[in-house]
């Protein structure tokens, strides 16, 4: 096998784990949101599951990256993977995974530097990550031939029925006043209600 | 709400005969007596902060912080603001609104010398939505039409709520935001309204402050005692001939005030101190006991912001004192956990030793729940209603005995502590 | 210098990753939120309680330095 077909391959396969793991990510993030806990599992633990996968998606898209830039059967450019839509080679998709890892970087950088940004800024800048996954899913579906086929397509319903799953669930769920939160909103919502009929 | 003047000059200080009537609302009429305020440079702002200090003025607003420190506090950060702070959120007390409906040329002559002292440019009223609104904007257009307020306050209100009084919130409400009180630090002295130092001083402190710089520090102190000097606005209410607003020498007794209120209709069975966050005394007990912070502090009391209510023996405490954890619970802001659930709680559990349920544990109940909610949030409402409950469990225990085994001593059901309804939740 | 944690009630949501991972320090009460031992932290003790702070997912857990 030769240099250029090697890093072809490491490029797409550290592409799809990232991809996989990123959903990972979000379903963790999606499910245990507005601090419900995950059955089993202490919430730190969690929280960690949630923070570790994401930094090992960056290392993985690192290599993804790296690999895909210096594959010699393509020319894309370091540029062109950070600022979306310049690379010459398939300007669009490449664009779009640009664009995925530009708002993962936002997200991951602000999370390390939570304590300083204050919350409504670490708020607002991680929501956006909920973007960068379709976003993410697009390229990866565009730019591998064999995500259309056999065990990566499966691979690749897989990561869209997990994500639109939780969404859904977590949507559903909203009406539960069950985690702590909710709680506390609903005990305001009563105290409304008794001192407006009083 | 009646004012009950006193017939000597030496307590009739900020509400004098004359005031009665609402004939200090005219500026001319003020001014002819009390004298017209020292012209606006006379007085450079040390020689303000001086005569304070020599004064001994404390906050009247409940916590009675000496003002000198506040003044040099705030006096030091760039740019400071001053509030005149009116919004009297205790329903038992009437004597922030008594001062401004019938003195107001006074609070705002304060106002002018708490902002030269601290070096203000910036200044705010603030007062409960309601008439007094209308009537202080003409109050004070008129004086910016005359010119004579170097800075010219502006008039900002908030909802009548319990907290909308307190330091934080009113600072919050200033910046645009809702009357809630916000997190602790930093404190409104180093960083208040849009992160300048704040003076926020209570309606009757800057009355006091008025007259204490046209006659003196040695006049303010011939009232009063040595450490608590001055005089200080009470509002007497509850078991009482004639409920109203009454001026005393701070250390005054808990008796002479009453009679000053036209004695205790009924026998005296325990007085409330201080207001809702303040507690209770036994009626035996306090009747000699002085309105200080020296004189009541042994007891587990301070004159707060001078509420004393009287309850007489036909009335039963431990209804009341439900009533009021409920009114309580209410007025919660609902920012903090332990707060919003376990003051409706301890409601809750009180209601039900109010209403004679036996089940054992209530009162257990009440302390564990007193336990966790002290000194678990942003402000001290929950710290003040855990001192308002403890002490009507110590001086009401016979009465939660009584109601244990299925009885009750009251013989009149009639209210007597207010706990007004406020339409919505906080905001 | 001593380092005590301090709970700011308004940001916090009684989630419990403080307790979990301090529990030495911290109880949950009965509504969730919590109990926070005030005395300052032994250094045994202080990096997981930098570790509960940096956890709370609200940001409401602090150490803050009390000159003593």
């Amino acid at each position: 096998m030769s240099t250029g077909s090697a890093l072809w391959y490491l490029s797409r396969g550290t592409g799809v784990v990232s991809l996989v793991l990123l959903t990972v990510v979000i379903v963790l993030g999606v499910l245990t949101r507005g601090g419900r806990p995950l059955p089993g599992l202490p919430r730190f633990a969690v929280a960690g599951l949630h923070r570790n996968a994401s930094l090992l998606a960056v290392a993985f898209l690192a290599v993804h990256i790296v690999t895909a830039v210096l594959d010699p059967y393509v020319t894309i450019g370091w540029l062109a993977t950070l600022v979306p839509f310049v690379s010459k080679y398939q300007t669009a998709w490449i664009g779009l995974g640009a664009l995925s890892l530009d708002l993962m970087l936002a997200a991951v950088v602000t999370s390390l530097l939570r304590q300083r940004i204050g919350r409504r800024v670490w708020r607002a800048i991680h929501l956006s990550v909920y973007a960068s996954w379709p976003v993410a899913l697009v390229h990866a579906f565009t730019l591998g031939p064999d995500i259309k086929t056999g065990a990566l397509a499966w691979l690749g319903v897989g990561c869209v029925a997990a994500t639109a799953g939780a969404v859904a669930w977590r949507v559903a769920d909203d009406q539960q006043p069950s985690n702590i939160s909710a709680r506390n909103q609903q005990v305001r919502q009563d105290a409304d209600r008794k001192e407006v009929m009083a | 709400m009646s004012v009950l003047c006193e017939e000597t000059a030496v307590t009739a200080r900020l509400l004098p005969d004359d005031a009665a009537s609402g004939r200090l609302r005219d500026l001319a009429a003020h001014q002819q007596v009390f004298g017209a305020p020292a012209p606006a440079g006379a007085l450079t702002s040390t020689a303000i902060v001086a005569m304070v200090e020599a004064a001994g003025l404390t906050g009247r607003g409940g916590a009675g912080f000496p003002m000198a420190r506040k003044l040099k506090a705030v006096a030091a950060g760039g740019s400071p603001v001053v509030v005149a702070n009116g919004a009297e959120g205790e329903p038992a007390s009437s004597k922030d609104k008594v001062l401004l409906s019938l003195v107001p040329h006074l609070v705002l002559d304060g106002l002018q010398l708490a902002c030269r002292a601290v070096g203000a440019t910036e200044a705010y009223v603030y007062v409960h939505e309601g008439p007094l609104v209308a009537m202080m904007s003409s109050i004070i257009s008129t004086r910016a039409a005359l010119g004579i307020d170097p800075v010219t306050p502006k008039l900002v209100s908030a909802p009548a709520r319990f907290i909308s009084g307190q330091e934080s919130a009113v600072v919050s409400r200033l910046d645009g935001g809702p009357a809630l009180p916000m997190a602790v630090p930093p404190p409104v002295y180093l960083k208040g309204v849009h992160k300048s130092p704040t003076l926020v001083q209570n309606v009757e402190t800057l009355a006091h402050l008025a007259l204490l710089v046209r006659r003196g520090s040695g006049w303010f102190r011939s009232a009063g005692t040595e450490a608590e000097p001055g005089t200080m606005l009470c509002s007497v209410t509850g078991a009482v001939a004639h409920k109203g607003v009454v001026e005393t020498p701070v250390g005054t007794s808990i008796s002479a005030v009453l009679e000053r209120a036209g004695g205790v209709d009924g026998d005296l069975q325990a007085v409330l101190v201080g207001g809702y966050h303040g507690a209770w005394l036994p009626g035996s007990a306090a009747l000699d006991l002085p309105l200080s912070l020296a004189g009541l502090r042994p007891h587990g009391a301070t004159p707060g912001a001078g509420v004393v209510v009287a309850l007489s023996t036909r009335t039963c405490g431990l209804v009341e004192t439900a009533r009021v954890v409920d009114y309580l619970a209410a007025q919660s802001a609902r920012q903090c956990g332990p707060c919003l659930n376990g003051l409706p709680a301890m409601a809750e559990t009180l209601g039900r030793l109010a209403r004679r349920d036996r089940t054992p544990g209530l009162v257990e109940r009440v302390h564990q729940l007193a336990g966790l909610v002290e000194r678990r949030g942003a402000c001290h409402h929950p710290d003040g209603t855990v001192r308002f409950v403890r002490s009507a469990l110590t001086v009401f225990a016979a009465e939660v005995d009584r109601h244990l085994a299925g009885g009750c001593t009251a013989t009149d059901r009639a209210a007597v502590l207010p706990t007004p309804r406020t339409r919505g939740g906080a905001s | 210098m001593n380092q005590t944690l301090a709970v700011n009630w308004i940001a916090c949501d009684g989630r419990g990753l403080c307790a979990e991972l301090l529990p030495e320090r911290i109880t949950p009460d009965e509504w969730g939120f919590p109990v926070v031992d005030g005395h300052p932290m032994g250094p045994d003790l202080l990096p997981d309680a930098r570790r509960a702070v940096a956890a709370c997912p609200t940001l409401a857990l602090r150490l803050a330095a009390t000159g003593r």
